[in-house]
């Protein structure tokens, strides 16, 4: 029974491809008709439970992300190929000096509920987003910009009794509205990159009637101007959206209805993608990755798209036994990523060679010399660095499947370099992140980078610049500072690029962190859409589906 | 009986105080910071955590926090989620499907398990008696989650008979499997424990009365044998509803049923004290009031007990 109908899947695929193929000439509208009814198709794709009400600037996990990432457009869209950013509610981003942006939007573009997209709606949103009172997630996002520190205020003591001062202003200085479409903004420090950073989903428009609810009441029924509207949200069980209609740029949808079904399990999604309920599942559940399963359930639905994200383990600097670089470079070159890559992940992630991801635009192939397995060369580094004494114990957080890769890493390099290794696992994600948080970390440990925007930058400036958001081992290097800055002060992208390169270099010296694998997604679909492509984060671009 | 039934009834507000207290104060030791894992890879930003942290009184102590979301609740508030959802609504739509999956489960394991029992308590060292022995220590044998995935796996997947995953509200018909999982344990102890139990007062003094009295058979079994007998298993299934809502976690979410195992266990995870308490609070009274009426009906079944 199971062979029949695998065969006729096949068959079915086999036939859609023919006939496309054959029409490929002939315009899209033959291909239509070959198929089903894609302009009132109904999809229904896999998702999990946002945590907080749907609002862009306090949103941060996956689960609310994905909806709003289908129901906002932002004055950018990144590509699905990682590419450099295009232009989408902006009709031009023009700036002389990287410090003062002019920011003129397209005229016509349209919220959910009929109103027009205008330039007071960003610099609202935008200011709303800063102001510390509003508790907003993402509110770090607009430090960039002129008088964010007057809106907000951090906490003094930075845990406990004593209360945040009450911010100065309710606005940054840096935001002005010139009139319906343009508007200006300035950067407290030239940075060259702003412009990739503003289609993150902390940056998007809000409509004038977000103002006058409670952001929890605007987050439950909220109003984007992308190319699904919102319909319904019922906790736990679905999101309904839907096409809108009077949407004008490029990434208009084909289909008509988009329900987002929640599980608690991938499992269970994964059963109702094969019996044909579920037509898009983002992430295959591990246990049917093992021995390429997945690939046998699904055939040529089964998809394998790279994603924007590292695997890297981190090293605490602030400890005194890792401030030396030889030794950080000796337990790098000791770690055999392609046997990791192969015997633990399937294949299904790729040995890490550089220190960005290579769907990062200004990312360059290969720049990481350290990622190679080369025993030799870290017996020497170690031998230079006068040897490691005691124990080193690789962390990593529980609750998540880290603890097979995290071992085999302790193994390799106890295999190379004869010292005392071991992996330990604490229990949740939490706990593990307030050892971070503190510097309270007794060894590397496993961390995880996923690109908020597709550039080089956001590889340098949070992870290995001191002070950065993320840099959480304090790694430090002036010159490495000085590079950035130059970088982000430079007018043009290509230039920037340049100095980051540099920059990269004296990294990949230093060894902060060690680059393990990127990230591979396995997507699969059901037999009743086709042309499915995913988006720059490996979620699905609803603009391709069409019925098969 | 009355007086009983008010004093048992009494006996509820210090284990609701109770349980609440040592419920809270468990979720309150977990380890690890609410907003430490919550901005993914990076710190939260100060001004998030200061308003979460005013918001929810986390930076009061325990028993501060305690009270206050007892006061709310004897208004019938149960407070709100770090995400900003009502826990009222939560409870509202996550419980009855819980309770109906508990009800499945509870009448499949009644159903058959005891029929298996009585026909094999009576009918013992039979080819029954062996089949039903062997297929109740297989289904003991085997966790939830396996034959929640291969029912599933088999019945939906392979056979296209059930969808995987049920429907929000699920009907009672897509709940049988999901309840058959979640009861098959149970049903194999039911099994044994009536099996057990016939098999003991078959020989029993009253019964042998009535069969020399000339009883006609049916009238043995089921007046005098299975009242006497359903005693131990009645005590079991009671308890079980209880065991069968709270430990209904795995079954929801193989079946991606919208229950309150889900709940809970973000909870727990995300140190949300007022949602695991209020989700946990009743699951206590349910398991309380069924442990009353199952002492009231020991009463109904056996004349000899009587409660002053």
């Amino acid at each position: 029974m199971r062979v029949s109908k695998r065969a006729r899947l096949v068959a079915t695929t086999a036939a859609v491809a023919l006939v496309a193929a054959g029409c490929s000439g002939g315009g899209d509208s033959d291909t239509d008709n070959a198929g089903g009814d894609t302009a009132n198709g109904a999809i229904t794709i896999d998702g999990t439970q946002p945590e907080v009400g749907l609002v862009p600037a306090s949103t941060t996990e996956t689960g609310g992300g994905k909806i709003i990432d289908f129901m906002w457009t932002g004055l950018v869209t990144y590509p699905n190929d990682g590419s450099a950013p295009k232009n989408a509610v902006a009709e031009s981003i023009k700036t002389t000096d990287s410090k003062v942006y002019t920011i003129a939007l397209k005229q016509g573009t349209k919220f959910h509920d009929g109103t027009e997209v205008k330039a007071k709606n960003f610099v609202d949103a935008w200011n709303w987003a800063a102001y510390s009172p509003n508790g907003a997630q993402n509110s770090s996002f607009f430090s960039d910009i002129a008088g964010f520190t007057d809106v907000n205020t951090p906490d003094p003591d930075d845990d406990g009794p004593k209360k945040a001062p009450e911010p100065k202003a309710k606005t940054m200085s840096g935001l002005k509205v010139v009139d319906d479409y343009n508007f200006t903004v300035t950067l407290a420090t030239p940075f060259s990159i702003f412009p990739t950073k503003l289609g993150y989903s902390a940056y998007m428009p809000l409509p004038d009637v977000f103002f006058t609810q409670k952001p929890e009441e605007f987050g439950k029924k909220p109003i984007g101007n992308g190319p699904v509207k919102f319909v319904s949200w019922t906790d736990n069980v679905e999101i309904k959206l839907t096409r809108f209609d009077e949407y004008t740029l490029d990434d208009k949808v084909k289909i008509k209805d988009v329900t987002v079904k929640m599980y608690q399990e991938d499992t269970a999604a994964y059963a109702d993608l094969q019996s044909g309920n579920l037509d898009f599942q983002q992430q295959i559940p591990v246990s049917a990755l093992a021995g390429d399963k997945w690939k046998t359930d699904l055939g040529d639905r089964a998809l394998n798209v790279p994603i924007p994200s590292t695997g890297i383990i981190a090293f605490p600097i602030y400890d005194a036994r890792f401030k030396n670089a030889d030794l950080r470079r000796a337990v790098s070159l000791a770690i055999n990523r392609q046997e990791i890559t192969d015997k633990i992940f399937f294949g299904a992630r790729t040995p890490a060679d550089s220190w960005a991801n290579p769907l990062t635009p200004g990312n360059q192939k290969g720049n990481c010399t350290v990622c190679k397995f080369d025993p030799e060369g870290a017996k020497a580094a170690l031998a230079k660095a006068g040897g490691f004494t005691g124990e080193m114990v690789l962390y990593y957080n529980a609750d998540a499947s880290h603890k097979e890769w995290m071992e085999a890493v302790a193994q390799s390099v106890k295999n190379v370099l004869g010292i005392n290794i071991r992996a330990e696992g604490i229990p949740t994600f939490a706990v593990f992140r307030q050892g971070i948080n503190a510097k309270q970390m007794k060894g590397p440990y496993r961390a995880g980078w996923q690109q908020d925007y597709p550039d080089v930058e956001n590889w340098i400036g949070p992870l290995y610049v001191t002070g950065g958001s993320s840099n959480d081992g304090s790694y430090s290097n002036p010159q490495v500072d000085a590079l950035y800055k130059e970088g982000t002060a430079s007018t043009d992208v290509e230039a920037a690029h340049a100095k980051f390169a540099e920059a990269v270099k004296l990294i990949d010296q230093d060894v902060p962190t060690i680059p393990v694998y990127f990230s591979n997604q396995q997507s699969g679909t059901s037999d009743k859409v086709k042309n499915v492509n995913t988006s720059n984060v490996g979620e699905i671009d609803l603009s391709s589906v069409e019925i098969a | 009986m009355g007086r009983y039934i008010v004093r048992r009834l009494l006996q509820l507000v210090p284990v609701f105080i109770g349980t609440t207290f040592l419920i809270y104060w468990l979720v309150w030791s977990v380890p690890g910071d609410p907003f430490a894992g919550k901005c993914g890879d990076r710190p939260c930003p100060d001004n998030y955590i200061q308003v979460m942290t005013e918001k929810f009184n986390l930076d009061q102590p325990l028993y501060v926090q305690y009270f206050t979301y007892m006061q709310n609740l004897l208004q019938g508030d149960f407070g709100e989620t770090f995400g900003g959802r009502s826990i009222n609504d939560l409870i509202a739509a996550a419980y009855p499907n819980t309770i109906k999956l508990a009800f499945v489960a509870l009448a499949v394991e009644a159903l058959i398990g005891l029929t298996a029992g009585v026909l094999t308590g009576l009918r013992r060292n039979g080819f029954l008696d062996n089949l039903v022995l062997v297929s109740t220590l297989f289904l003991i044998a085997l966790p939830t989650f396996v034959t929640g995935f291969f029912l599933q796996y088999l019945f939906g997947v392979q056979w296209g008979i059930i969808k995987p995953t049920v429907s929000n509200p699920p009907s009672f018909t897509e709940l049988l499997i999901p309840g058959f999982v979640l009861g098959s344990v149970s049903m194999a102890y039911v099994a044994r424990l009536a099996r057990t139990s016939i098999a003991e007062n078959r020989s029993a003094d009253y019964v042998r009365t009535a069969i020399a009295k000339g009883l006609p058979m049916r009238r043995v079994v089921g007046v005098h044998l299975l009242r006497n007998s359903l005693i131990p298993v009645i005590t079991y299934l009671g308890t079980d509803l209880g065991a069968l809502m709270g430990g209904a976690i795995v079954t929801e979410g193989i079946f991606g049923i919208n229950g309150i195992g889900r709940e809970v266990y973000r909870a727990i995870v995300t140190k949300e004290g007022a949602t695991v308490v209020s989700i946990v609070v009743i699951l206590v009274l349910v398991y309380l009031v069924m442990n009353l009426l199952v002492d009231m009906l020991y009463a109904l079944l056996d004349p000899r007990i009587r409660y002053e």
